[in-house]
């Protein structure tokens, strides 16, 4: 049931977005921003978090719920270390995931050479 | 005596003869439906080099060589080269044509650039200022989503407005010996902004210089739409063509029977996945040498007004919120008999 739960959740945030593409004249860089700011609200909201847990990977996987890991983190070092977490709980909580994708894209460029869309 | 008409263009007195054309494209040109047309189709679009931009400086160097050759000259005939591509500081050109040794005046115009390397390279032989002067440009896709939108591993999606940048070189060598063909007269397009912001439809953002210029072309030359056998643009595509011929119709000339558009005649939309047609230098430029010359050579067309437009943005100008303004260069081609 976890499994049907992400599939439907991501593949509906995904649609969504996809209708803004396709709809609007909103670049992708905005749609991105947009994105982001939005989970970061819900999270703020508490609306985030339950529907984590509901959805798994379904809502931490596209980027709303990156969006939601800068606000958890965020909220957290506030909570440690006061004013001076606004600055510090973003990356850390994001770490993970920004480090993957610079080693991952790197390894990639290593390994494959540059081709033409066809 | 001079040689301007109206208020924007020139009628030669003597008019420079187009010596040779060369073509070179990569493989989705080569399988469109003007493919089996061009002079060179290469095998994959690096042309043999490391990075695209090193392939499209060779793709300039490669149609530069073959149009010399065609037109049985050598580079020391060449008293000038008029050249110019989408890249930032046209670094296709400089780095393509190094090795010419030719005297050389870089340009840019986006993608009208063929017809503003082909309006100074006619000009200045009918000046007497050079015998035998080449005009190339080029334009290649990777290059130019890596200038102006995002580099290809970044995967993004392109909106059904946009166009397909042509990977291909288009040279030509325009001189004082006879020949079938000579560029007549040229109009020279102004800089025209309607305060289109949409940097994915182009070729509405075009239409309106497209428009200007032709118009301009008409009026100057007293000359009606059906005194060419065809009105030809860069890559106005399906939506630019509705805009422009529309805009013509409110000015009084509707030119709806004799107009081309590159961008349209490049690709086959329905099977290759290019939206709204090709774009790029290098859509008119090898269009115009591979399609439209060789019929004007036959005397099937006896007149053309090949009218490329340039969208003249950068991608400073439309993050920092500016709309996109086009222009468009006309030049006369005829049949010399």
């Amino acid at each position: 049931m976890d499994y049907v739960n992400a599939f439907w959740v991501g593949g509906l945030i995904c649609a969504l977005t996809q209708i803004l593409m396709e709809k609007t004249k909103m670049l992708p860089g905005r749609i991105m921003v947009l994105l982001v700011c939005s989970g970061a609200v819900l999270g703020a909201l508490q609306i985030y978090e339950p529907f984590r847990e509901f959805a798994g990977a379904g809502a931490s996987v596209p980027l709303l719920g990156f969006g939601n890991t800068l606000w958890k983190g965020i909220q957290e070092a506030v909570q440690t270390d006061g004013f001076i977490g606004i600055f510090m709980g973003g990356f850390t909580a994001s770490a993970v995931g920004i480090s993957a994708a610079l080693v991952f894209g790197y390894l990639a460029s290593l390994i494959f050479q540059p081709k033409m869309k066809k | 005596m001079s040689q301007t008409v109206g208020t924007q263009s020139i009628r030669f007195e003597q008019a420079p003869y187009i010596q040779s054309s060369a073509s070179i494209v990569g493989t989705k040109e080569g399988e469109g439906p003007l493919g089996k047309l061009f002079d060179v189709v290469g095998s994959d679009d690096k042309f043999g080099e490391e990075t695209w931009e090193e392939a499209e400086s060779t793709l300039q160097k490669e149609a530069a060589t073959l149009a010399l050759g065609k037109a049985d000259l050598k580079k020391e005939n060449i008293r000038y080269i008029f050249g110019g591509d989408l890249l930032g500081q046209n670094i296709a050109t400089t780095f393509g044509l190094m090795e010419l040794n030719i005297p050389l005046f870089g340009l840019y115009g986006a993608c009208s650039t063929a017809g503003e390397s082909l309006s100074l390279a006619a000009m200045a032989v009918a000046a007497g200022y050079g015998d035998n002067v080449l005009a190339v440009t080029s334009s290649h896709f990777a290059s130019a989503e890596k200038q102006f939108r995002f580099p290809l591993e970044y995967a993004s999606q392109r909106p059904l407005s946009a166009t397909w940048t042509v990977t291909g070189s288009g040279a030509f060598v325009l001189g004082t010996k006879r020949s079938h063909l000579r560029i007549t007269g040229i109009t020279t397009g102004k800089v025209v902004d309607y305060g289109v912001k949409d940097s994915m439809n182009m070729g509405a953002a075009m239409a309106p210089a497209a428009c200007d210029t032709i118009y301009q072309n008409l009026v100057d030359f007293k000359r009606q739409p059906e005194d060419y056998d065809k009105i030809i643009t860069g890559d106005l595509g399906t939506v630019g063509q509705e805009i422009l011929i529309d805009l013509l119709k409110k000015k009084g000339y509707d030119i709806s029977t004799v107009h081309m558009d590159c961008g349209i005649e490049i690709f086959d939309s329905e099977t290759q996945n290019t939206n709204a047609g090709g774009s790029g230098c290098g859509c008119s430029a090898v269009t115009l040498s591979a399609y439209i010359l060789p019929k004007l050579e036959k005397g099937t067309y006896k007149r053309v007004l090949f009218v490329p437009t340039g969208a003249l943005l950068s991608t400073v100008s439309f993050n920092e919120g500016q709309s996109v303004p086009g222009i468009a260069h006309g030049v006369v081609i005829e049949y010399a008999g």
